[in-house]
């Protein structure tokens, strides 16, 4: 091979040199998170759908969500976005023990969702007879609107369970990075890792900003004074 | 991947409007404005991804190629959703054809 | 085409160390990241397929030489249809040309050493093959009836067959695809050699480009969709189950948008094809490069606005209706565009008869025959009477196996020397895509008159006075199966004893033909930098051989 160049740590051989290695990553990683897009995508079309026919039902299912644990975990998540942001941002100058810190800390708050997300919100659900196929109980007081309640409930747990499907691989990248950001890989020079994966994190914690309003906030709260 | 260094502030700042964000939107739905409700909760969702993506993703500091990407997806994603309703809700608006028999007197004015 | 300053007649052949001999092992292989010998493995994995593929297609021929059925109960016949459909459409025809002349070209047509992720490439084959494992499974675990359609809620309610593992394997096998359109999305835009502009790429590579959008836009959906198939059959409660309120004909519309972008996924590349095909053997530049690179950028876009032409009979709105008919018709014309543009290139050009090419010229006629008849069923009114009928398999096997098949294998033979250093023998070549043409036309023409007459397709049994209809199309199909295995048959000959290819047999443009047969593993010694358009044989001092 005729061309001589300083190979920089974590180059790879089929580019030409790091900066086209780094476009390449970083547009590999938006075109993925458009595949994301889609994938969530027809979920959040369906979705669309059953709303508009079944708007009531809708409602009465999104009441019987707590919307202080929605609300509390969309906090959580934005926090985790931060501490994400931050994590690159101490690798770009050069701040190990940050990195590490910042990775940890999104880690903790990612597991802080789902552990809100499983034990209040799933398991109290599941005891309430509220998750369809696992002993659903239609309540009298819901009425010919709410004829269509499991469907809503349905729409829950699927959107949700393949959110925190991403949650969960996400902290496992995370722990990789970690781990790798502990043995000082990444310097100013060389981040694309974290940068690429940072991009996952926060593609995640979109898809919580619209599932909150979706799936918690229908119908508005004032009907039943609050909740 | 940008090299633009995004000052610290900046995050803590968007972090705190997407905080603030949050609480409008929790706080709007507690409030009747009848269909208006959906549509505030959706504009408040569709800033808070425009702060997370332009500054936490580095869109605002990217090339037109990044964001001609995400508004393919935008767009595809609306391509579904419009021609699926376009189907799903305006199937009632025909009247269930009932045979030749109702263009009886139509037809008898030509044949 | 490029300035480097290799001399193409001095590349040496024989034992030189190219990609193919650089290691041995199986584990040099299972573990590669070359993609020209990922593209390999593609080959034999495809090749497999279309062969199982093609079996239940020779069964359900067989049978239906008899009105009443000449061969199988009719819930079997209902598990060959849909396997044959499942095979062909998932394994064989999406994967077909992108990954394997896609994978061995892109890079090389660019000038560069290999894709963007040359790691995500081998995970993409392996992710296939585990797919192709699931359905085969379900295969041998007795077969799947629903159709390849899935349509609820048969699929997601009462069929008893193994519905699990086929939608499962069909799931896993998306992702093969959206890998490699992620990595040949990068690639196109990141990695092309100095000089090489936009418009100055082989329109193979735009074609995959196009191919590579609806890959990343399309396939996600029907992954979310047969995930929630696979819920519902799981699970015995989901979205499409119409005692809680869901609607069967939702899963249609969430199918169609991956299904009908699919079928351009499956004719693009094709059409990417036979540019290069059309050019080499008329010696001449393509008629109106930027309106052929445009319509395969249009095809992919507009092939998303047309899915609802699949379920105007089911009851969905007429108004939709409506809207999907004017659309249906709008895709027809960038098709038509590339089909007189190389028709035009056709005109005064120096043509050679070469195996490739007459596949290429099988692939203008018969394409054209069933695009023609998709306007039929485009058509609200004559798709009333056509829908479900033969009309609509001859219609999309004429696309599909008169197009696409064929311009696969155009495709195959025409960069077999530069992918194995050897060349096939020309006669039998030649004798078998006559002996194609011949069975694919008695095989499927029959079937326009068998639908128009009002044969249901997915039977297992007809009224008998369609039985010398029928009779014809299954001859038709025996000759064609023959057909298929003659180059089966030649080209693996040809890896040991065909004579050795030079590095450029037609005489042809393109950065790849500027490298030995086989290539090195590193494709170029020094990346080449371009200055010329594409096509320009017109100033062309390179000649065959």
């Amino acid at each position: 091979m005729a061309i001589h160049h300083a190979h920089p740590p974590g180059f790879a051989h089929q580019f030409e040199d790091m900066e086209q290695q780094r476009e390449a990553g970083s547009l590999g990683m938006w075109v993925f998170l458009l595949t994301e897009m889609m994938f969530f995508g027809g979920l959040f079309a369906t979705y669309i759908v059953y709303r508009a026919l079944y708007l009531p039902s809708f409602e009465i299912g999104s009441h019987l969500l707590e919307v202080r644990f929605g609300a509390l975990n969309t906090a959580v998540l934005i926090g985790s976005s931060l501490t994400m942001a931050l994590a690159i941002h101490s690798a770009q100058i050069g701040k190990r023990g940050a990195q590490v810190g910042f990775l940890i800390t999104t880690m903790i708050l990612g597991a802080a969702f789902l552990f809100i997300k499983f034990t209040f919100e799933w398991h109290h659900d599941y005891v309430e007879h509220l998750v369809p196929g696992f002993g659903f109980g239609i309540r009298p007081e819901w009425g010919a609107p709410g004829a269509h309640v499991p469907m809503f409930f349905c729409f829950y747990f699927f959107m949700t369970g393949l959110h925190a499907l991403h949650m969960i691989i996400g902290i496992g990248i995370l722990s990789v990075l970690t781990v790798m950001a502990h043995r000082g890989r990444f310097t100013p020079q060389y981040y694309s890792p974290l940068e690429v994966s940072g991009l996952y994190w926060h593609f995640v914690d979109i898809v919580w900003i619209f599932l909150f309003p979706l799936l918690y906030l229908i119908g508005g709260r004032y009907l039943r004074g609050g909740h | 991947m940008s090299e633009h260094m995004v000052p610290v502030k900046t995050y803590i700042g968007i972090f705190v409007a997407l905080l603030c964000l949050t609480a409008l939107t929790t706080g709007v739905a507690y409030v009747d404005l009848g269909a208006f409700n959906t549509v505030a909760a959706l504009a408040i969702a569709v800033a808070k991804m425009l702060l997370v993506v332009l500054f936490f993703m580095h869109v605002k500091y990217s090339g037109g190629l990044t964001k001609v990407f995400i508004l393919a997806g935008v767009l595809f994603f609306a391509i579904l959703v419009t021609l699926t309703l376009a189907d799903e809700l305006t199937r009632h608006w025909s009247p269930t054809p009932t045979g030749w028999g109702t263009l009886a007197p139509l037809l008898s004015r030509f044949f | 085409m490029s300035t480097a300053t290799m001399d193409v007649h001095e590349a040496p052949t024989g034992s030189r160390v190219n990609y193919l001999n650089a290691q041995y092992g199986v584990k040099s292989w299972l573990l590669t990241t070359d993609h020209k010998r990922i593209a390999l493995l593609y080959l034999a994995s495809i090749t497999l397929m279309f062969f199982v593929g093609g079996f239940f297609a020779v069964l359900m021929r067989l049978h239906l030489i008899e009105p009443q059925g000449a061969l199988v109960q009719p819930e079997t016949y209902n598990k060959l249809f849909t396997m044959h459909g499942v095979i062909m459409v998932f394994f064989f025809l999406v994967p077909s040309i992108p990954a394997t002349l896609g994978n061995f070209l892109v890079p090389m047509m660019i000038g560069a050493r290999d894709l963007a992720f040359p790691k995500l490439n081998l995970l993409s084959w392996y992710i296939y093959v585990i797919g192709a494992i699931f359905t085969l499974y379900a295969v041998i675990s007795g077969g799947v009836d629903t159709g390849w359609t899935f349509y609820t809620p048969y699929s997601s309610s009462f069929s008893h067959t193994s519905v699990v593992p086929t939608a499962l394997g069909v799931f896993i096998t998306g992702f093969s695809s959206i890998l490699t359109g992620l990595n040949f999305v990068v690639t196109i835009h990141k990695m092309r050699a100095p000089g090489l502009t936009w418009f100055r790429l082989p329109l193979f590579i735009w074609a995959i480009y196009a191919t590579s959008i609806i890959f990343i836009l399309g396939t996600p959906v029907i992954a979310i969709t047969l995930f929630l198939l696979f819920l519902e059959r799981v699970l015995h409660i989901g979205i499409f189950d119409p005692a809680i309120g869901g609607d069967p004909i939702l899963f249609q519309h969430l199918f169609w948008f991956y299904s009908h972008p699919a079928v351009y996924i499956m004719i693009l590349p094709g059409m990417g094809v036979m540019s290069e095909l059309i050019t080499c053997f008329s010696r001449k530049r393509i008629f109106g490069y930027s309106f052929v690179a445009f319509s395969s950028l249009a095809i992919a876009i507009i092939s998303f606005l047309v899915w609802g032409h699949h379920m105007f009979v089911t009851g969905q709105s007429i108004y939709a209706g409506l809207i999907f008919s004017v659309l249906s018709f709008m895709v027809a014309i960038p098709s038509a565009v590339k089909v007189f543009n190389w028709t035009a290139t056709l005109y005064k050009g120096s043509i050679s008869y070469d195996a490739p090419m007459l596949y290429a010229l099988g692939f203008i006629g018969l394409f054209t025959m069933g695009g023609l008849t998709g306007l039929f069923l485009a058509s609200l009114a004559t798709d009333v009477h056509l829908n479900g009928t033969y009309f609509i398999v001859a219609h999309f096997h004429y696309i599909m196996v008169g197009g696409a098949v064929m311009a696969y294998l155009g495709g195959i033979h025409f960069w077999w020397p530069k992918i194995t250093g050897r060349l096939y023998p020309d006669g039998w070549a030649r004798f078998a895509a006559l002996v194609i043409f011949v069975g694919f036309n008695l095989t499927f023409f029959p079937q326009f008159m068998l639908g128009y007459l009002g044969m249901p397709r997915r039977y297992a049994v007809y009224p008998s006075e369609f039985q010398v209809l029928n009779v014809m199309s299954s001859a038709g199909a025996s000759i064609l199966g023959i057909g298929y295995l003659i180059p089966l048959v030649y080209l693996i000959w040809s890896m040991r004893y065909g004579p050795t290819a030079g590095p450029n047999p037609w005489g042809a443009k393109g950065l790849e033909w500027t490298t030995p047969s086989p290539p090195p593993t590193e494709n170029f010694e020094e990346i080449p930098v371009v200055t010329e358009e594409a096509y320009d044989y017109a100033h062309s001092t390179v000649t065959r051989g």
